[in-house]
């Protein structure tokens, strides 16, 4: 239970003390140093990046065609030009349509899972072997059943985020306070009325850190998966501008890679936050 | 004595046994409650008192007898009885009066007008004196304020007998006392009935019309008081204190012929 001590009477209202704002201050230190050691971590990756193809590379090498020099120039480029937001939009909504579905049989299948030790029994095994099991080694087939296009990318990243939503899930279901149940019980609730006031709500939280490690793994393995039989999205751009020769252009999309996943992984992690506090 | 007319439940016979363990948690346990009366089940830990409570809710089907309340017999939950745990067990999504009203707009629960229904929490927040934290989410209340919320959430539903499963059990000692003024104040308002199930002599001094006390294994009764004492009873230490002898001893006899 999360049942804290006695706060003190009217300390949310009465202006902070001073060793409140003390703490707040510490606070603000720590995330500001924080900030500062992440900037220049990122700083280090760009050196190393800048030492390894403009300075110690020879000139006329392969490397120093993928120099951040000619990149961040193309990045301006790309970022100007119409055909990069194209592919962004594209790559973004396979990954959002993957993992709906990954949402929309993961949870129904972790409740599941988590209710019935009948249903865990049977089913881990079988799900451990098929979760091992590299989504990618299913592109071939995946084509041949769904056909060219976007369907096997849905299948595809469905089938590799469907693990963490659905364990997650479960752990959530085997979480919950027994008290709740016994509540709902006692209040004669239905099948339904337990479900949806008292199961649904108090998993959210596990539901919300198994999607946000999904939306990881949904967006790593989506480049892959762009890489066959499509004409759109950021991992058919990148063998594109292979093809094009055009190097600046290929590092300037992998840096927009990173820096949409950074993005992605951070608002999943408000997410958490936001409507389960304490779990991000 | 405040007791009113007539038994509002009642139990005969009530066995229980759990799957799996060979001695009986109750066996053949008579069981009485009057209007308005606040009876304790009294006795040390793992003698049954919470399973019978359990019974008496309808949570648990003993393996014979039966439950009366108000003569009709009872087979399930009923919405007549409520039911608060030893743990307020307050849903941490929902603030603190969402929490008083979760459960009675259910399918199976008395149909209630939207109005009826916002009276009644208002009541039992009120009743409790939670209403400066009706926008509280749980983990903002202290120990005390969420079981007085747990309270009210029973008393929203208007129940005609309140069970309580050491309800106070992890409170400290001066809001333990609150609860228990607490339990009288609302007991004499609303005029219900309680079961109150403990291990703690003075709780059951206080608050009892009447303590029947649990012993042996499997649990029965080993003996019955009624206590004829005005409420509160703060000032009956003389009284009370010897009565405490007379349970201490019969609690302890019964161990020595077990």
């Amino acid at each position: 239970m999360s049942v804290q001590s006695e706060p003190l009477s009217a300390s949310n209202l009465a202006p902070a003390s001073a060793p409140a704002l003390n703490a707040r201050a510490n606070l603000l230190r720590a995330r500001s140093l924080r900030l500062v050691l992440g900037l220049l971590g990122l700083g280090v990756l760009l050196a190393a990046w800048w030492l390894g193809t403009d300075v110690l590379a020879r000139p006329e090498s392969f490397a120093a065609r993928f120099s951040p020099t000619a990149a961040l120039p193309a990045l301006g480029e790309l970022l100007t030009g119409s055909d990069l937001p194209l592919h962004v939009m594209v790559s973004l909504r396979r990954v959002l349509v993957g993992l709906a579905i990954a949402l929309a049989l993961g949870v129904p299948i972790g409740i599941l899972i988590g209710t019935s030790r009948f249903a865990e029994a049977a089913t881990t095994p079988a799900f451990q072997f098929l979760r091992m099991i590299s989504p990618l080694s299913w592109m071939p087939v995946a084509v041949m059943v769904f056909g060219v296009g976007d369907a096997p990318i849905y299948f595809l990243i469905a089938f590799a985020t469907i693990w963490p939503i659905m364990l997650s899930t479960a752990a959530g279901v085997r979480a919950l306070d027994p008290q709740w149940l016994l509540l709902s019980r006692s209040l004669a609730a239905t099948r339904w009325e337990t479900l949806s006031r008292i199961v649904i709500p108090g998993i959210l939280g596990h539901v919300l850190t198994g999607a946000r490690l999904a939306i990881g793994i949904a967006w790593i393995i989506l480049v892959p998966c762009e890489m066959l039989g499509v004409s759109a999205g950021l991992g058919y751009f990148i063998l594109d501008t292979r093809d094009r020769l055009a190097y600046p252009e290929l590092m300037a999309t992998i840096l927009i890679i990173g820096v949409i996943g950074f993005a992605l992984d951070s608002l999943a992690r408000a997410l958490v936050g936001r409507f389960a506090p304490g779990q991000a | 004595m405040t007791a009113g007319p007539g038994p509002i439940l009642e139990a005969h016979g009530i066995s229980l046994r759990y799957p799996g363990q060979s001695a009986p948690v109750l066996k053949d346990f008579d069981f009485s409650l009057d209007k308005s009366e606040v009876v304790t089940l009294l006795g040390p830990s793992g003698v049954g008192k919470s399973s019978l409570l359990r019974v008496l809710a309808g949570l648990q089907a003993p393996a014979s007898g039966t439950i009366r309340i108000d003569g009709e017999a009872l087979s399930d939950v009923h919405p007549r009885l409520a039911m608060n745990f030893q743990n307020p067990g307050l849903l941490p999504w929902l603030d603190l009066e969402k929490n008083v009203a979760f459960g009675l707009d259910f399918a199976r629960q008395p149909k209630l007008s939207r109005e009826e229904r916002q009276n009644r929490i208002d009541a039992a927040i009120a009743e409790v004196g939670l209403d400066h934290a009706r926008r509280r989410r749980p983990s903002e209340l202290s120990g005390g304020m969420a079981q007085r919320a747990a309270l009210a959430r029973c008393l929203a539903r208007k129940p005609e007998v309140l069970l309580l499963d050491e309800p106070f059990g992890a409170l400290d000692e001066i809001t333990r006392a609150e609860m228990q003024d607490l339990l009288l104040k609302v007991v004499r308002d609303l005029e219900t009935s309680a079961v109150l199930v403990t291990h703690d002599i003075d709780e059951a001094l206080l608050v009892s019309d009447r303590i029947i006390l649990l012993g042996g294994s499997p649990g029965h009764e080993i003996g019955q008081w009624t206590i004829d004492l005005p409420k509160p009873r703060h000032d009956a230490v003389s009284e009370l204190g010897r009565l405490r002898i007379d349970i201490l001893s019969t609690l302890r006899n019964a161990r020595l012929h077990h």
